[in-house]
């Protein structure tokens, strides 16, 4: 949209799309709501820390609250008997809201194949993107974080992608 | 020095009695064995096991029980630390424990059915929870204990004679460090009563150990305590090795002592900089997280894994120390020197610091002992027992380090131990450097560690010890052993059933995180509730290693 260029006079008028405008403004202001469970919230400790800082990127305000939160960064691993729990949160969030599962647990249980971990988090809510690793390099998590921030610029994902989702404790 | 006995079921009590009275009085762990895919018929299907620690902190008992029956007269009346740790036997293998008050499972959740240790249950049998315990019962049991509530003749409880309010903290919540949930019930801001439950990190370590070989476990040991993963993968291989009865070259042992000191550093790093974090004190979290950035890169460069490094094997590690290891690590003990020298200026002489953690969630040596609190958080409490002066491996024996105690055993003394054993083991570190030898980093036994690449791709016998190596693991000789080091959090112990195979036919993890989480209620009761948080984050809990 070119708000960002310098030199622009202060009293422009600029004409463009609404939906183009809020995913604009929706890009760098993500909060995020960090489910950290295991080992990949260590990594999402270096992620906010200096080195990767994760303010570069407008997603520093992590909310613990999932009412105040957007983006719902599952960290580690998930087991049964935290399902209902993770459910909870993630229902608790207002739309338009994101997932991203970071490291291998999250994403498929990793190499925990056992009578305790879900087999993924996506058994039981919907997710955008997904983060390999175990855990990820704080990198691939910031990449995760662009990568999804184009994408809500862009207003590719719709309120309604997740409509036909059906998790393993939906409607029991 | 360990001894192992058998005794029979119903003299059972009666003999750890006496041993509590002839000074074993510190217990490490109950686990059952579940004989019945064993190669050789036992006694009975299932046997019960304590392991006790004598006061002097040198001997230990390992005491088996044949079991005719799924019950056991409980322990808890000897040790209040045997509380929680019936309490996962009852839910990993279901054995009962008569007079313990609290019989419920503590890992898996409330509607599992069935015991997951047994061996007849299959590893990926899964099953979903749809319930949320409500803790009720057991919060009206405390309260009862502490006459705050009465019950009636019906069962039921009456109503409070304060008025309480109650309060979940976590099992998602900022201050829980994971998750764990910790249910108050509140006078104002005075906790009254505390019930805890956990087991949400609960990812079958234990059942997964058992058809994995004994290198593929080093990876699972890694996510134990993940804030310091070498420190596990040293505490599992030694144990092994000890069983195999094979000794690693004195440079191999060198570079296990640095690397656990530098680990400690690493895990004390982290804890500080959160509770730190959760007092309010956000700058310092720069200051102390920073510096373990450092340790990051120097661990990249020589294990080619940030946090979950898996450096070591059985009989020895992976690669020796990299061309530029000195001068990397001496960057980042200088960092870790900066950092810690800056908190501490923020926080030695701050009234808020002082008054936040002094005379908190306070903890006397003998409840420390009796509840079975270990590393840190037992020597705050005045009780100088450290195992690399105790029981010395490794060469400890040769350092020169103090042991920190605390006098009070509170969140103060919790966190000031930890400072001065990173400034301890930043000595230690140097002293192996100037006195590291020169050798072999693993021993010389085909059957025990890999061949080198050259070997597998040349000659026939490499291939062939590859292929057996990878494919059936180290045969390690049948028997039990339990064997442990002091990592970072305290004893962190493994119990291990071997079958002659190489799969383990057992594994339990004595862990420290578990035992301290045990204590942890008792500790925050009659403090506000904003002394909880710091008391949780001063007992440094890490979930992977509390949960397995």
């Amino acid at each position: 949209m070119g708000l960002a260029e310098p030199g622009l006079p202060l009293d422009t008028a600029i004409v463009t799309k609404l939906e183009e405008a809020i995913g604009w403004a929706r890009e760098s202001s993500l909060w995020p709501m960090i489910f950290g469970t295991a080992c990949c919230a260590i990594e999402f400790m270096s992620v906010a820390a200096s080195k990767y800082d994760i303010s570069r990127f407008g997603a520093e305000v992590v909310r613990f609250s999932p009412r105040q939160a957007d983006l719902l960064i599952v960290a580690g691993t998930v087991t049964y008997k935290q399902g209902p729990i993770l459910k909870q949160i993630y229902d608790q969030m207002s739309e338009p809201k994101w997932v991203i599962s970071m490291g291998a647990c999250a994403s498929s249980g990793g190499f925990y194949d056992n009578y305790s971990t879900m087999q993924g988090i996506d058994k039981i809510i919907p997710v955008d993107l997904y983060v390999g690793g175990c855990p990820p390099r704080p990198e691939a998590l910031l990449d995760a974080l662009l990568t999804l921030q184009a994408d809500v610029k862009t207003n590719k994902y719709n309120p309604d992608r997740h409509k036909d989702f059906k998790g393993l404790l939906d409607n029991v | 020095m360990s001894n192992y006995i058998t005794i029979a079921i119903e003299n059972l009590h009666v003999f750890i009695e006496e041993k509590f009275a002839e000074g074993f009085s510190y217990l490490l762990d109950i686990t059952a064995i579940d004989y019945s895919e064993y190669i050789e018929a036992q006694e009975e299907e299932f046997a019960i096991v304590y392991i006790i620690r004598h006061k002097d902190f040198k001997q230990i008992l390992v005491i088996k029980s044949y079991l005719a029956a799924l019950e056991v007269q409980s322990i808890t009346d000897i040790f209040s630390g045997a509380d929680w740790l019936e309490r996962e036997v009852y839910d990993q293998y279901g054995i009962k424990f008569k007079g313990h008050k609290n019989l419920r499972r503590v890992l898996n959740h409330c509607a599992f059915v069935g015991h997951p240790l047994r061996k007849s249950y299959p590893i990926t049998k899964g099953q979903l929870s749809l319930c949320v315990d409500d803790l009720q019962d057991e919060m009206n049991n405390r309260l009862l204990g502490k006459s705050v509530v009465c019950k009636l003749e019906d069962g039921s409880f009456s109503d409070c004679s304060k008025d309480l309010m109650f309060l979940n903290l976590g099992p998602s919540h900022p201050a829980s460090h994971g998750t764990i949930r910790t249910y108050l019930a509140l006078d104002g801001e005075t906790i009254e009563a505390a019930v805890i439950e956990i087991g949400y990190l609960h990812r079958g370590f234990e059942k997964s150990c058992e058809n994995h070989t004994y290198n593929q476990i080093i990876p699972y040991t890694d996510r134990l305590n993940y804030c310091s993963a070498i420190s596990n993968n040293i505490a599992f291989a030694k144990t092994v090795e000890d069983m195999l009865g094979v000794t690693l070259h004195p440079r191999g042992q060198a570079i296990r002592v640095l690397l656990l000191e530098l680990s400690r550093i690493e895990d004390h790093l982290v804890c500080l900089a959160a509770i730190l974090v959760d007092m309010g004190a956000m700058t310092n979290y720069w200051y102390m997280y920073n510096p373990r950035e450092t340790i990051y890169e120097l661990l990249s460069k020589l294990t080619g894994a940030r946090l979950t490094n898996s450096y070591m094997r059985i009989g020895g590690m992976t690669n020796d120390l990299h061309e530029e290891f000195e001068s990397d690590l001496n960057n980042a003990l200088l960092k870790v020197k900066e950092g810690v020298d800056e908190t501490l200026s923020l926080i030695k002489h701050n009234r808020i610091f002082h008054d936040r953690t002094q005379n908190i969630g306070i903890i006397t040596p003998k409840d420390a002992i009796n509840a079975s609190l270990t590393g840190p958080n037992l020597r705050a409490s005045g009780v100088a027992y450290d195992m690399r002066k105790d029981s010395p491996y490794y060469g400890y024996e040769n350092y020169e380090f103090d042991v920190a105690v605390g006098s009070v055993g509170d969140v103060y003394d919790r966190i000031m131990v930890r400072f001065e054993e990173i400034k301890q083991s930043t000595s230690i570190i140097n002293q192996v450097m100037k006195t590291m030898p020169e050798g072999e980093i693993n021993v010389k036994d085909a059957s025990i560690v890999l061949p080198n690449k050259e070997a597998v791709y040349t000659t026939i016998e490499g291939v062939m010890n590859q292929f057996k190596l990878t494919y059936e693991g180290v045969k390690v000789p049948a028997g039990e052993y339990y064997g442990s080091i002091e990592a970072t959090n305290g004893e962190l112990g493994f119990f291990i059933v071997s079958d002659g195979s190489g799969t383990p036919y057992k594994v339990k993890v004595k862990a420290p995180s578990f035992t301290a989480i045990s204590a942890y209620a008792d500790m925050i009761e009659g403090f506000q509730l904003a002394d909880a948080v710091l008391t949780l984050g001063s007992l440094n809990i890490i979930a992977g290693e509390m949960d397995r």
